[in-house]
């Protein structure tokens, strides 16, 4: 390869590289990370939160922002949570345990996330406010009824626990392979990854989602329903962030109203490192899940070599400015 | 000391594929209006993008006061005594009047280690500067508030704050009332006699003979000639403007018009200063040019068609029956395309590929059972337009920000001819295209009509219009002047119609 097909293929394929380079010089320094228990850990800590991303960059791909996602994580943890306690545990949220089908509070759980992102969708579509304003409004009401909700008698505000075991087996079971085991959090990563792979690429919403972002205006002269997009990509974004938080609640046994907060930001961070343009157009699957990887190992990992969580914070913080110092660099060049 | 304050001396400026400027000369005497002329794409902006260090021009001097100059940007022509008025103003309408015409150079004040904005020091100069230039605004007001006529006043205080000697003033009057074309001559005047030098670029013959002291013509990036004004006449600055040889080739016309496909009656904007009373019709198989300088709504006329501007007056008819189109998506339903003047700003989605470019406007046609997408036949529809319009890449895979402008044109051409249309809105389809192009592009039109197509064609370019249209409609201000056989049409003829509408 000559040199300028070298640096093509490294600023291509930059976040991949990155993340090879990170695990092997964790691995250089602290041979034992290299393990399947490490790698498990890793896959487990991933799988929510690359859910939550591959939501979180649609609406980034669109040029917009989602700021509730962390929230409305947090309130679809508590409402899953509430519904699929068991009827014997001693503090239960409803004075008579709803003892619902297993399903059916994971369904009101992603109904409830993606009426969120119906009401984000409306408002960035209909009212024309920018995505950052319109989602921090849903993102701070949606705050407030987690929290009234999670204040109702004879809660108060009480960690909801004594999840049945049938939900809890979606966080923390796993499949036997008999030689390996593969847990149930991964799989359903793994199996939305899948569907959001089409989406992205196979299907006119995911072309739309892209020509929205790419030129808005030629979007328009173009025919397509710039509205009606916006809306059905804020409501699967909604339902993402629904499954997020089933997977979060089940994974932890519980959940209170302060769940997923922040995971907006960690999504919106993951999804940029992982290549997805925050001028809108531009983004993959691939890199967005390589970008949440990133930022699970450099925790894990750092971590492990005993390095301090404050040293990571400032480390996870230069990771995203040089990330995008070096996606900005891409478009200056073509100028 | 020189006779003239500024010379530009055989100014060559060329971009990949275009020649704009070839051996151009202008000399400017102080205290005078100097007008320059030419048509729409002649090379003025290029000039003075030259005299701003916007471009760099290839061969050619400037010199000032007899000394040769080398203006780097605009910061450096200002330093040098030269401002520009802008035809489009950009002031920032939520600060006052003084604050704008300040702005980036308040006056300030010491408070010991503090400096901070002399408000009262700023009011009196402004208002100085007002007198000197006898304009009446407060300088307190806030600049949203004000009449574009005001606002070019204060344009023209900031370019005598900088202490300008020369002055250059795109198309000033465009939008102006004619009292306020009377104050702006009496501003143009007091200038004058201050010794300052004004270049004043106009499409208006009757303001230019009145206000211009000499006149330069240039036509097609070429130097025609500098001429006294009172040696002028609208007839002689027409024909040099225009006057030339047809140079460009156009393929033979082979298509046959037919029955009426659409007709419009009365055709109204909602906007105060855009196109009123807009009538015309379009037969099958047959190409009708748009023809008007900039600033005739031509472009605003077929946006409403397309749905993407409103009428408060006017029906359109499609075969006879009397259609609603209030988006693009309606537009679509009754078989119209439109190729926008602006390819960047609303035609390519520059990030992706020419398949996805190629699909766009009729992405779900291209769904399977499932809903999915079917990629294989995107894929063969995109290879069969590159093939019969011969866009040239590499592969379909390719970015189209990565293709030459007229192959991006072409690709959006394919685009609209997927959604099978029957009413082609084409708004400058060659501009910006270099001259190999624009003929393939000319054929592809002709073939279009040929096939029983109806095309639409906006076009500035004289030559285009009378080379590809069956008729021309000529638009000026808003108002449809006249429809011409192509037949008979001449330049003049279009130039006369294009300017009727001026004050």
């Amino acid at each position: 390869m000559s040199g300028s097909r070298v640096s093509k293929f490294m600023t291509q394929n930059a976040i991949y590289i990155v993340l090879v380079v990170l695990v092997a010089a964790i691995s250089i320094y602290s041979p034992n990370f290299l393990s399947m228990t490490s790698f498990r850990d890793i896959l487990i800590q991933s799988s929510p939160r690359v859910i939550i991303a591959l939501g979180s960059a649609m609406i980034l791909i669109t040029a917009g922002c989602d700021l509730s996602a962390g929230r409305v994580v947090g309130l679809t943890a508590v409402v899953s949570a509430s519904l699929s306690q068991m009827p014997s545990y001693p503090h239960p949220f409803f004075e008579q345990a709803p003892n619902l089908p297993t399903f059916l509070p994971i369904i009101i759980a992603i109904a409830v996330g993606a009426c969120v992102g119906l009401v984000s969708g409306l408002i960035v579509a209909y009212l024309r406010i920018v995505p950052f304003i319109a989602t921090l409004g849903t993102m701070v009401m949606t705050y407030g009824v987690c929290s009234l909700y999670f204040d109702m008698e004879p809660n108060n505000s009480q960690p909801i626990g004594g999840l049945r075991p049938e939900f809890t087996v979606f966080g923390s079971g796993s499949l036997d392979l008999g030689f390996v085991t593969i847990p149930y959090i991964v799989i359903i990563a793994a199996v939305i990854a899948f569907v959001m792979w089409i989406v992205y690429n196979k299907t006119v919403l995911g072309k739309n989602m892209f020509a929205i972002g790419g030129n808005p205006q030629a979007a328009v002269v173009s025919g397509i329903n710039v509205a009606a997009t916006l809306i059905a990509i804020y409501v699967i974004a909604g339902a993402l962030y629904g499954v997020g938080g089933i997977l979060e609640a089940a994974r932890t046994g519980g959940a209170t109203n302060n769940y997923g907060n922040m995971y907006e930001l960690d999504a919106i961070a993951a999804a940029v490192v992982g290549g997805v343009s925050v001028t809108g157009g531009i983004g993959t699957v691939p890199g967005i899940i390589a970008g949440v990887l990133i930022f699970t190992v450099i925790n894990y990992g750092l971590t492990f070599v005993g390095m301090g969580p404050y040293w990571q914070l400032i480390i996870k913080g230069l990771i995203i400015v040089i990330a995008v110092a070096v996606d900005v660099r891409k478009y200056l060049a073509r100028k | 000391m020189s006779e003239y304050i500024l010379e530009m001396q055989h100014i060559t400026k060329s971009f990949p594929g275009v020649k704009a400027l070839n051996d151009v000369s202008l000399r400017l005497r102080p205290g005078s209006v100097h007008a320059l002329m030419g048509e729409n794409g002649a090379g003025k902006s290029t000039l003075m993008k030259c005299l701003f260090g916007i471009y760099k021009q290839d061969e050619g001097q400037i010199i000032l006061d007899g000394e040769q100059v080398e203006i780097s940007d605009s910061r450096t022509a200002l330093g040098l005594g030269i401002s520009m008025i802008h035809q489009e103003l950009y002031p920032v309408l939520q600060q006052t009047v003084m604050e704008n015409l300040w702005l980036g150079r308040f006056p300030l004040k010491s408070y010991g280690p503090l400096k901070l904005v002399d408000h009262k020091k700023m009011k009196a100069d402004t208002a100085a500067l007002f007198k000197e230039i006898d304009v009446d605004i407060d300088p307190e007001e806030l600049a949203g508030n004000l009449s574009v006529s005001k606002l070019q006043s204060i344009e023209i205080a900031k370019a005598v704050s900088h202490h300008s000697r020369i002055i250059v003033m795109d198309e000033p009057t465009s939008s102006l009332t004619s009292d306020e074309v009377e104050h702006l001559f009496k501003i143009i005047n007091s200038l004058k006699a201050k010794g300052v030098a004004i270049i004043y670029i106009s499409h208006k013959m009757e303001e230019i003979l009145r206000i211009s002291d000499e006149v330069t013509i240039m036509r097609d990036g070429n130097y025609i000639g500098t001429w006294p004004s009172d040696e002028l006449t609208t007839d002689l600055i027409i024909k040099r403007m225009v006057g030339r040889e047809m140079t460009q080739l156009f393929p033979e016309k082979t298509n046959v018009p037919g029955e009426e496909v659409l007709r419009v009656e009365n055709m109204t904007s909602i906007r105060d200063h855009s196109f009123k009373g807009v009538n015309f019709s379009l037969r099958k198989g047959e190409v009708l040019g748009i023809g008007g300088l900039v600033g005739a709504q031509r472009t605003e006329v077929i946006e409403a068609l397309f749905g993407l501007r409103h009428l408060a007056e006017g029906k359109i008819f499609i075969h006879g029956k009397e259609v609603k189109i209030r988006s693009p998506r309606d537009a679509k339903k009754h078989h119209i395309a439109l190729l926008t003047e602006e390819r960047r700003a609303t035609g390519i989605f520059p990030m992706l590929n020419i398949v996805d470019n190629n699909t766009m406007a009729c992405m779900p046609k291209y769904r399977n059972k499932v809903g999915l997408l079917n990629d294989r036949l995107r894929e063969i529809d995109t290879d069969e337009g590159v093939s019969s319009l011969r866009i040239k890449t590499p592969d379909t895979q390719t970015r189209i920000q990565s293709l030459s402008g007229g192959n991006q044109q072409k690709v959006l051409i394919s685009r609209w001819l997927n959604t099978n249309p029957e009413i082609l809105l084409l708004d400058e389809p060659t501009r910006g295209i270099d001259v190999g192009a624009k003929y393939e592009i000319y054929s592809i039109i002709n073939r279009l009509a040929t096939q029983g197509k109806s095309v639409i064609m906006i076009s500035s370019e004289m030559s285009e219009l009378l080379g590809m249209s069956d008729r021309i409609m000529v638009m000026s201000n808003g108002i449809m002047e006249g429809i011409l056989d192509a037949k008979d049409a001449t330049e003049e003829k279009i130039m006369e119609l294009a300017t009727a509408g001026l004050v």
